[in-house]
């Protein structure tokens, strides 16, 4: 039986080593992506990003226990940081998930960045439609712990959950560009702690300015605790019935589509237009010219660019 | 082709300290390869679905509490019952030289006791791991 057989018939391992190799850019997972690609779709993909140590791993062990007790199924691909030097990296989310590993309708990935930037790897988007085919009914996507501009996520997801904690900073971090925008639900974990009021109520005043009309909720939580996920559970789902009802759902995946499209295309041509001046050792000398001053990196990179027509 | 090779770095049973299996994770990590930590007291069954999910080549536990007779080869058996074989198990941890020969017969690939350097586990597992 093959690998697009076995992940039909719901084999775990199946579904991971797919996922390996789309991290791994086979060719051969690209093409059983495309032969699947129509029974994706169906499930509610959730974006969970916030600061490091924010709590996103336990807060996520509680949402989908919770889902699990509604019947549920769940995948949950945990993104970390891969080391820039050595290309290694620990992915620890699992430690806050030890009960769910066992968990039959409950499917754990882990996967290190890579090199890319953004808050995600850039196979997670495969991995999604892997799950996705494989036929849970939530995704959660756990980012990097982010900083103020890995907004990839909310590019990747149905819902942004953006998780909060007291003490990060003032009022006019809040209104900054960046990480705040994405947040369809916001959660303020640690809530037991000292200011966890008043980072909710900053939130809530960046959020007067909001020109959409989903009105993004704030709930505070302590995760660890399993205190307040039945209520943010809950606002989960009404942004899915909202985008459902509004027609938005359509339209928000269309322009993520968009953007998959545009980043695959540049991907490949990127690649293509590389390869074929590495082969001819182009860059390389290029290089030498351009450090030592004889050519300048803009002439070279058009150099490039005409060696290909 | 080239990618980073994939390990689970676990803690079966009952016993709390896992500084050891930290500086084991970090050696491997600084090697270059993707290190997944599960946490303290893991069960053989939720190690091997750990190690099924993320579709790793090796295996590696660490076990002060003296039970690895008993937890090491019920993780190379249940990773048989699922078809996994091909994925390396090896075991480091306070465990007596006797005991070794016994693990070994069990499939456990190697054991890496208190002392041994880490770059010798890690020439292990570069060396060892089945898939290319």
């Amino acid at each position: 039986m093959n690998l697009a057989e076995r992940l039909l018939k719901g084999e775990k391992r199946a579904v991971a080593r797919l996922i390996s190799m789309v991290e791994n850019h086979d060719s051969e997972a690209v093409e059983i992506l495309k032969k699947l690609y129509h029974k994706t779709g169906n499930a509610h993909v959730i974006g969970i990003t916030g600061p490091p140590g924010a709590g996103k791993s336990t807060l996520t062990d509680k949402l989908v226990k919770a889902l699990r007790k509604e019947g549920k199924t769940v995948g949950i691909i945990a993104v970390d940081p891969t080391s820039p030097f050595t290309g290694g990296s620990i992915l620890g989310d699992r430690v806050r998930m030890s009960e769910l590993s066992t968990d039959p309708g409950v499917f754990i990935r882990s996967m290190g960045t890579r090199g890319h930037l953004g808050g995600l790897s850039k196979a997670t988007q495969g991995a999604v439609k892997i799950l996705d085919i494989y036929g849970v009914d939530y995704i959660f996507i756990e980012t990097v712990g982010v900083g103020q501009s890995e907004v990839d996520i909310a590019k990747n997801a149905d819902t942004t959950l953006m998780v909060m904690v007291p003490g990060l900073g003032d009022d006019i971090q809040a209104i900054k560009a960046g990480i705040m925008e994405i947040g369809d639900v916001f959660a303020v974990n640690k809530a037991d702690r000292d200011g966890a009021k008043r980072t909710a109520t900053e939130i809530e005043m960046m959020l007067d300015f909001n020109q959409s009309d989903w009105r993004p909720p704030v709930q505070q939580v302590i995760a660890i605790n399993n205190k307040g996920i039945e209520e943010l559970l809950d606002h989960i789902k009404s942004h899915m019935n909202y985008l459902k009802e509004t027609g938005k759902l359509q339209r928000r995946r269309s322009e993520n589509s968009k953007l998959e499209i545009i980043d695959l295309t540049q991907q490949k041509l990127i690649n293509m237009i590389l390869d074929k001046s590495k082969k001819e050792e182009m860059v390389n000398q290029l290089a030498e010219e351009v450090a030592s001053r004889k050519m300048d990196p803009y002439s070279a990179a058009e150099s490039i660019l005409k060696n290909i027509k | 082709m080239d990618r980073p090779i994939r390990v689970l770095v676990a803690k079966p049973g009952l016993d709390g300290h896992d500084r050891g299996a930290k500086v084991i994770a970090r050696a491997l990590r600084d090697a270059g390869m993707e290190v997944i930590y599960t946490g303290l007291r893991q069960t053989p069954e939720q190690i091997v679905s750990a190690a099924i999910q993320e579709d790793v080549d090796c295996v590696a536990m660490s076990i002060l509490s003296g039970a690895h007779n008993t937890l090491l080869p019920k993780v190379v058996e249940l990773l048989k019952a699922e078809n996994a074989e091909d994925i390396l198990v090896i075991g480091g941890g306070v465990i007596p030289d006797d005991d070794i020969p016994f693990l070994k017969e069990k499939g456990i690939a190697e054991v890496f006791t208190p002392g041994t350097p880490t770059s010798v586990t890690i020439d292990f597992i570069k060396a060892n791991v089945k898939r290319k």
